[in-house]
């Protein structure tokens, strides 16, 4: 468990993190989301004990960051932003030196590197020097890092950053794999990321937290949420009949798309009836679950509230 | 300890997996022979002692050894890897521990590698060989006391260049603390246990006491005092400021 009480960390008068509170249980995924400085990282280094905060503190599983930094270090995996690493060493070395000094008994060293290297599709550059592979592999040697002693509690900033297409879904499968009793904490700009990882979700703006709920709750949040969106020939003739439909607030028109805002339940339901009543050629017709890049915006521009 | 060991062998990885130990070691052999030939006159001195060696040890090490110390802490802030260090269950007395005793152990590989100097003057007389021994022990010692003060300035920075250069100046101010050229800035007017206490901070005295073969415990303790203060500040400027 990790319980984060007032954290606030100040460059001089300027306020990176903000008096954050929070606790995250084991078996979440949480994702921090948020405009760029907006806290994210400085916020991860103070729980990491890189940074101590200005004011408050966080307990790992009871130990204070603070007071007991090296102890409560022991059971996090730590994969810092832009994943750094000793360029000059061969992954394995260097794979090998954070085993050591995750504290893995000797025995064992050989095992979890191979681990982390097969986890993360290393083998075929296991005797590479780090300095010249590419930013991805640089990443995922960063997440092998991380990931070495099989660690309780996991915190990765922007861990699919520069990854492909392929590597981004192999990680977020791992992520999703390893979740099961452990605590995991991610920061990351891909929405979608956090629909496919997070089970919850914080959108932090200059270092306060604005917003701290399940993806499908702040989806729901969305003013798309259960809008119809369709694409029709005649689209303006079509707007003005669907407008009258007592289940239809708004109506949207953009880029050729039609979009139908509801004013109550049903709404899906009375369009698919309209529709085949007036015999339409509908070439997409969908329901909107929600947009959670318009939630996002809504909410750090200061739109809603939280 | 472990993990002192650990930090220490990878450091060792570092030097070797670069040029720097390669170019380093170079240098190092190339210069002590052409000061011990040249300018100490090795051969025409017509002793067989290994004098003309060690004379210009102090020198060399004034620009070598803020060579190897620049980047022990500067690279890691630079690179961004001493966040990844210090969220490693180590203390940072650990961390600064095993890179000091990386970097002192390979320049007593330097000194090693020396060793057939040793070896040409029993060839060619009968030196003294309790005294180049002594001679060498000192030298090595002196070259953690540059180190530590190196290592210090180093972790002040994440710019290699500033580290060496603060290094060499604060190593300068040590060496030359005994020189008379220094002493006679205060001789007119310092009391004499403050004179004292500046001719005693010199690295040239007790290296040159060393040297003369006189293994005496006051300065063993000295150099030992200098290793520790310096790496003792080394760890509280990494505690003050990790981050930039
Ligand atoms: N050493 C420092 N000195 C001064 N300001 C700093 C320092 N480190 C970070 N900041 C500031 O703190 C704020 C938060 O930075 P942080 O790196 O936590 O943002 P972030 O949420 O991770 O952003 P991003 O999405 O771009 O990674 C930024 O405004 C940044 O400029
Ligand atoms: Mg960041």
């Amino acid at each position: 468990m990790i319980e984060v009480k007032s954290l606030s960390k100040s460059y001089g008068v300027f306020k990176a993190v903000d008096d954050l509170s929070f606790t995250v249980r084991a078996g979440q995924v949480l994702g921090f989301l948020g405009p760029n400085g907006a806290g994210k990282s400085t916020t991860m280094k103070m729980l990491t004990g890189f940074l101590t905060p200005t004011s408050g503190t966080a307990l790992i599983n009871g130990i204070d960051v603070v007071e007991n930094s090296v102890l409560a270090r022991k059971t996090i995996g730590y994969l810092p932003e832009g994943a750094p690493s000793y360029g000059e060493m061969t992954v394995q070395q260097f794979l090998g030196f954070v085993a050591r000094a995750r504290l893995i008994d000797k025995n064992s060293v050989a095992v979890s590197v191979d681990r982390a290297i097969e986890k993360l599709n290393l083998s075929d550059v296991k005797h590479q020097v780090i300095e010249t592979l590419s930013k991805g592999f640089k990443r995922r040697v960063g997440l092998a890092q991380a990931i070495i002693h099989d660690p309780q509690i996991l915190i990765l900033d922007e861990p699919t950053d520069g990854l492909d297409p392929n590597q981004k879904r192999e990680v977020r499968r791992l992520i999703r794999a390893m979740a099961k009793d452990k605590i995991i904490i991610i920061s990351t700009h891909i929405l979608e990321e956090v629909e496919a990882v997070c089970n919850r979700v914080m959108i932090i703006a200059e270092g306060r937290l604005l917003a701290d709920d399940s993806p499908q709750a702040l989806i729901m949040r969305s003013r798309y949420h259960n809008a119809v969106s369709l694409v029709v020939d005649a689209a303006e003739k079509v707007a003005s009949i669907l407008g009258e439909l007592p289940q239809v607030a708004r109506v949207e028109l953009n880029e050729g798309e039609l979009t139908l805002f509801p004013a109550g339940d049903g709404l899906f339901e009375a369009v698919t009836a309209t529709i085949s009543a007036n015999q339409w050629q509908v070439s997409a017709l969908r329901l909107e679950a929600g947009r959670l890049d318009e939630v996002f915006h809504t909410i750090t521009s200061g739109g809603a509230a939280a | 300890m472990n993990s002192v060991i650990n930090v220490m062998r990878r450091e060792l990885t570092g030097y070797f997996a670069t040029p720097v130990a390669y170019v380093f070691l170079i240098i190092f052999l190339v210069m002590t022979g052409v000061f011990a030939f040249y300018m100490g006159n090795f051969y025409e001195r017509g002793f067989a002692d290994l004098d003309p060696f060690f004379r210009f040890h102090p020198w060399l090490y004034l620009f070598l050894v803020p060579a190897i110390s620049m980047r022990l802490w500067a690279e890691e802030r630079r690179s961004g890897t001493i966040e990844l260090l210090f969220t490693l269950p180590l203390t940072t007395i650990e961390a600064v521990l095993g890179k000091f005793l990386a970097a002192w152990l390979f320049i007593g590989l330097a000194l090693l590698l020396t060793l057939p100097m040793w070896i040409t003057v029993n060839y060619l007389g009968q030196p003294d060989n309790g005294v180049i021994l002594a001679a060498y022990l000192g030298s090595w010692l002196m070259a953690g006391g540059f180190l530590a003060i190196g290592s210090c300035m180093s972790a002040l920075t994440r710019n290699q260049v500033v580290a060496f250069i603060l290094s060499i100046v604060v190593c300068f101010v040590f060496l030359l603390s005994g020189l008379p050229m220094v002493m006679n800035l205060f001789n007119s007017w310092a009391p004499q246990i403050v004179l004292d206490g500046i001719a005693s901070l010199s690295f040239l005295k007790h290296f040159a006491d060393i040297s003369k073969g006189v293994i005496d415990v006051r300065d063993l303790i000295y150099f030992g005092l200098v290793i520790g203060f310096w790496l003792f500040a080394n760890v509280l400027i990494l505690d003050m400021k990790k981050a930039d």
